[in-house]
Order: structure tokens, then C-alpha cells, then sequence
């Protein structure tokens, strides 16, 4: 193993059992548990078509549903907002020559940052909780839990970006 | 050939995609039909053993709030006994005289947050747990298990959409069924009640005897309000006798009949 899949795979483990044994059981105002572990997503190495990160990705989102006894919600939310982070990320950094092997969203401007975290937490969530909730007369449930949970997730995510996401170590 | 070939190295990467979405909306569906073994659930020795170990890593926290349940329904059992005291002197001691049994069982991870919420119980088919066996704590029911492994169990709480519950007044014996409507953890609510049944706010709601699952007669909660128009009574409202976002010691319930009463409604059909 390189030192970048071995240090994937450190993450990978790192964010699930925070997930499952701390996130989970915050109960914020009663019901708020910020998904914390998306930050794997956000993080990973860009590369067009990746075939790995979707799998490993499915991957993720299964271990938090055998945690949580939700079928396949996440691993539905967290594959995705996979599929769709690269083009999400170009249209946001709107920018021609984006190299993807150097690029580091830490070091992307905080309003960009802030987009890109946003887009896709908010639609995970918006999956995650049409998938819980699967019937349009808790429309108003879903809507109120999933931007009230996504603001608490972003904060949660562009803080650990911030504070984690290291600017020259690794290359992201 | 060569060309289907080629078509799907090129949109690999979207077949991939629509792969795995289908397989996750799959896991998605299953897990929403009571009766099918499940596949996802946390009744299994990796996820069950590591909510084990931290659960008891972090027992210390509820020990007060635990033993005065434990000594309250101590209390409450003694008094019972005291006013049986002669009934149980001359009683018979036959087991096979009992109806229900109880395992002894602790919730080692809760969940209250979610639509449709499971609990994960320290024991399983080791401890003669089976799936349809109902769990209670000292104050009220708790839920009903639905996926054994060796060690450990799940159980729908009464949080969930698929745990129905038969329920009735304390007072009278008409009955309903409990449900939850996902919005507040310390209200669930009644249906089903037919309109003659004399209502009033602060009823006792209690375990109906049409339940094959749970004795007759433990409390679920108290209506706390409803409405009411000339064919049906709507939204009735039952707060909780338990705070379900705090259970710890529980016991799961074995019906000693069950199989007989089953046997049986099976030979009408």
C-alpha cells in the first residue's frame, strides 16, 4: 500500500467509528447528529471517472447503514454526491486549467469551499432523508431536518477542513 | 460483441453508478418490510460487539438514573407481593403454570432521532431470543425484536412505522393501535378507536390483550389530547410512560403460547 491508500484507508476507518460512537448519539436540539463522515468524500484525490471512489464511497455509506440500521440510505446519498463532486467542483471554481492531481481545497477560497461542501451536504441530506421519510406528507419534516442538519454539518466539515485538511504535507 | 464491450468501457463509469444506486435502493426497500431477514442491521457480531464495548465504557453515566428505576420497581414489587402475600404462599410452584417469561437484556445502542428507529439489545439466539418477542422496560413497552444473530438482536422501537402495537384503555376494553407519526419522540400516537369509546384527557393507555407479544395491561402512556367529530375520534395524542430517549436495562418478553395460539389461528385459515 502507498502512503496515500494507507492513509485513505486510516480516514476511511477514522470517520466511520467517529460517525457511528460520537456523531450519532449528539442529539442536538433532540434530533440534530451532523454527518461528519462526508468529509471523506470531499477529500479524496479528484480524478476524472474514477471508478474506486464510487466503490469505496458505496463502501462508506454501507458501514454507516450497517450501524444504523437504515438499509442503503446512505450508501444511495454518500454514491451520489460521488458521482456528481467533480462536476459540482467545476462549475464552481468555474476555471480552465484545473489541475487535478495539485489541487487542495484548502487552500480554494472560503466562499468556494463553503459552496462546494454545501451543494453536496445538502443533497445528501435531501437523499438521505427523502429515502427515511419516503412519503410527500412529511415533506415539511424533510425539508426542516435536512438544511437544519446540513448547516450543522457543513460548520462541522469546512471547520475540519480548515483545521485537518494540511496545506503542504499531502497533496488534496 | 465488441461493441458492447467498448459501450460499456466507455460509460463505465455511469453504469457503475446506476449499479450501485440500484443495489443501495434495494438494501433501502428491504429494510422497510418487517418480516424479510435483513441483510443491513447492527444484530451482527462486529458492529454489535463495538457498541457492546462502548456502551459499557460509558455505563457509569446512567448508573444513578438506573438504580432508582431499578429501586422503584423494586418498590412497586414488593408492594405486589405483600398484597398477594397468601395467594403465594399456597401458590403452586409449576413453570409450566407461567405464561410469559422474561429475559433479562440491556440496550446497548439507542436510536430516537431517525423515522423509523431501531435498538440494539446484548443478547440473541444464544440467550433464546427469537424474533416477534416483545421488549419492555419497568415503566412501559419498549419495542419488539426483529433480527436475532448469536449474541446480539435488533428491535423496532415503538419509534418505528412498522411496530404497530395493539392498545387499549385502561378503563374499558375498547382498543386501538399505537403508531408514531415521526415527529416527536415523547408523543406517539392512537388509531383506530372506535367512537363509542368513552375518551377523556389523562387516560391510561395500556397493552392490549389481542397482543400475542406483550402481557396484558403494561402502560404506554396517557392521552394527552385528541379531537373528536360525530363518526371517529382523530389525532389522539399518547404521551410516552417511558422517555425513550433514555433506556438502558430492559427485558424481552417470551410467550410461552405463542406458537399454540398461532397454531391454531394457522388451522382456521
Amino acid at each position: 500500500m502507498t502512503r496515500l491508500n494507507s492513509l485513505l484507508a486510516f480516514r476511511f476507518v477514522l470517520l466511520v467509528l467517529l460517525q457511528v460512537l460520537v456523531m450519532n448519539n449528539i442529539h442536538f436540539l433532540g434530533y440534530l447528529n451532523p454527518n461528519l463522515y462526508l468529509l471523506f468524500v470531499f477529500l479524496y484525490p479528484l480524478k476524472e471517472k474514477n471508478t474506486t471512489f464510487l466503490w469505496v464511497c458505496f463502501l462508506l455509506g454501507l458501514s454507516i447503514d450497517f450501524f444504523s440500521n437504515s438499509g442503503g440510505i446512505n450508501a444511495a446519498a454518500t454514491v451520489c454526491i460521488a458521482y456528481v463532486r467533480l462536476k459540482v467542483l467545476k462549475v464552481i471554481l468555474n476555471r480552465k486549467d484545473l489541475d487535478l492531481k495539485l489541487f487542495q481545497l484548502r487552500s480554494e477560497s472560503l466562499m468556494s469551499i463553503l459552496l462546494f461542501v454545501g451543494t453536496l451536504t445538502f443533497l445528501h441530506h435531501f437523499i438521505v432523508f427523502s429515502l427515511e421519510y419516503y412519503s410527500w406528507k412529511n415533506a415539511d419534516t424533510i425539508l426542516n431536518k435536512t438544511w437544519t442538519t446540513s448547516i450543522f454539518t457543513l460548520f462541522l466539515c469546512v471547520l475540519s477542513i480548515y483545521l485537518f485538511g494540511k496545506k503542504k504535507t499531502f497533496n488534496f | 460483441m465488441q461493441q458492447l464491450v467498448s459501450f460499456i468501457e466507455k460509460h463505465k463509469f455511469v453504469l457503475l453508478f446506476i449499479l450501485l444506486e440500484v443495489l443501495a435502493f434495494l438494501f433501502t426497500i428491504q429494510s422497510k418490510s418487517y418480516h424479510k431477514s435483513q441483510f443491513i442491521n447492527s444484530a451482527n457480531s462486529i458492529t454489535g460487539g463495538l457498541f457492546k464495548n462502548y456502551n459499557s465504557f460509558f455505563t457509569f453515566t446512567s448508573l444513578k438514573s438506573e438504580n432508582d428505576r431499578l429501586h422503584l420497581e423494586n418498590t412497586l414489587l414488593r408492594n405486589a407481593l405483600d398484597v398477594k402475600s397468601d395467594e403465594v404462599v399456597s401458590l403452586q410452584k409449576d413453570s409450566t403454570s407461567q405464561k410469559y417469561t422474561y429475559i433479562a437484556a440491556k440496550i446497548i445502542r439507542n436510536s430516537y432521532a431517525h423515522r423509523n428507529n431501531v435498538l440494539t439489545i446484548d443478547k440473541g439466539s444464544k440467550d433464546g431470543l427469537t424474533i416477534d418477542m416483545g421488549v419492555v422496560n419497568s415503566e412501559s413497552i419498549i419495542g419488539i425484536v426483529n433480527n436475532v444473530s448469536e449474541n446480539y438482536a435488533t428491535a423496532l422501537s415503538i419509534l418505528n412505522e412498522k411496530c404497530n402495537i395493539n392498545a387499549r384503555l385502561k378503563n374499558s376494553s375498547y382498543f386501538g393501535s399505537l403508531g408514531w407519526d415521526g415527529k416527536n419522540h415523547k408523543i406517539a400516537q392512537l388509531y383506530d378507536i372506535q367512537r363509542q369509546a368513552p375518551l377523556k384527557i389523562g387516560d391510561t393507555i395500556v397493552s392490549g390483550s389481542r397482543s400475542m407479544l406483550f402481557p396484558d395491561g403494561i402502560e404506554i402512556g396517557t392521552v394527552s389530547s385528541f379531537e373528536a367529530d360525530s363518526k371517529k375520534y382523530k389525532n389522539i395524542q399518547i404521551r410516552l410512560a417511558t422517555d425513550m430517549s433514555n433506556v438502558g436495562h430492559v427485558y424481552v418478553v417470551k410467550n410461552r403460547d405463542k406458537n399454540e395460539i398461532k397454531q391454531l389461528e394457522k388451522n382456521n385459515d
